[in-house]
């Protein structure tokens, strides 16, 4: 796919949508030793429910992780310039998540032209997860 | 309640050298399958001196370090509580596979709200390079649930 330009995108223009794989235990597994978080919450059963919760959930960087993706297949990632999300509620096994985004701003900064991505995640049930935005310099 | 005492602490410096092995697992683990994170000839042609650190990817260095979790156990909140409520990325420069990254970080802020039921630490940090480029600055929230 070749990338966009500044002038060939308009503002409420979507990118192409990003299906996650359902997430299981063994996707929050790898993350844990990816990602470097071991964080037991996410990973131990025991633990999840001594903390009160029904089984272990996925970490929010993950969820970033695929925003990230979302972008990246997009523009290419040295056109990058910001992305600042906010985690919403709790992902669960189980669930199914998918990545949009939408182009929200034309605009000029520090002398080059960008575009204002707003990106939100969602699960089968149409909860969104993470929520965001990104600043994507173009050509 | 945390300590308001902790504002402006600084956690001490993170280092973590990139590996391309560790940038083809992060890229396995998320589902990534464009060849400029997986193959560094890919990469190259793309216009990165190797494979490039996924968007997200620094957020690693101080979880790496111990740095993240020592920092709760300072202000002595119990690991189980906290979620990841908001999380920024500025990106100054590349960063790719073979670079030696350091991340230093203070505390912006505590605050809580709903009398206190809530409670969240602002941390920013600033990442450089082994040239002493600054690459990217990140911003983080935690929340610690009572």
């Amino acid at each position: 796919m070749s990338s966009p330009s500044y002038d060939s995108v308009q503002i409420g223009d979507v990118l192409p949508t990003l299906a996650a794989p359902v997430v299981d235990r063994r996707t929050l597994a790898l993350f844990a030793g990816a990602s470097g978080d071991h964080h037991p919450i996410h990973i131990d059963l025991d633990y999840a429910r001594r903390a009160g919760m029904p089984d272990v959930f996925a970490h929010g960087m993950l969820g970033m992780a695929w925003l990230g993706r979302l972008l990246t297949s997009w523009a290419p990632q040295s056109q990058l310039r910001r992305f600042d999300v906010r985690f919403q509620g709790i992902t669960h096994l189980g669930h199914a998540i998918s990545c949009h985004g939408r182009v929200a701003e034309k605009l000029e900064a520090d002398g080059e032209r960008r575009v204002r991505i707003e990106v939100h995640s969602v699960n089968q049930f149409g909860q969104t997860r993470i929520a965001g935005e990104a600043l994507v310099a173009l050509p | 309640m945390i300590d308001k005492k902790w504002i402006g602490h600084e956690l001490g410096r993170s280092v973590l050298t990139l590996e391309r092995g560790r940038l083809r697992f992060f890229a396995k683990a998320i589902g990534e399958t464009d060849p400029i994170y997986l193959d560094e000839s890919a990469a190259r042609d793309a216009g990165y001196a190797d494979l490039p650190a996924p968007p997200t990817f620094l957020f690693a260095a101080e979880l790496d370090s111990g740095a993240m979790f020592a920092l709760l156990d300072r202000l002595g909140v119990p690991h189980q509580k906290v979620l990841h409520g908001e999380q920024s990325f500025e990106y100054l420069a590349p960063v790719v596979a073979g670079d030696t990254v350091t991340v230093s970080s203070r505390v912006k802020n505590i605050y809580d709200k709903k009398g206190g039921a809530l409670e969240f630490i602002e941390l920013e940090s600033s990442v450089a390079n082994q040239r002493g480029e600054a690459v990217a600055k990140l911003r983080s929230l935690t929340v610690v649930r009572h």
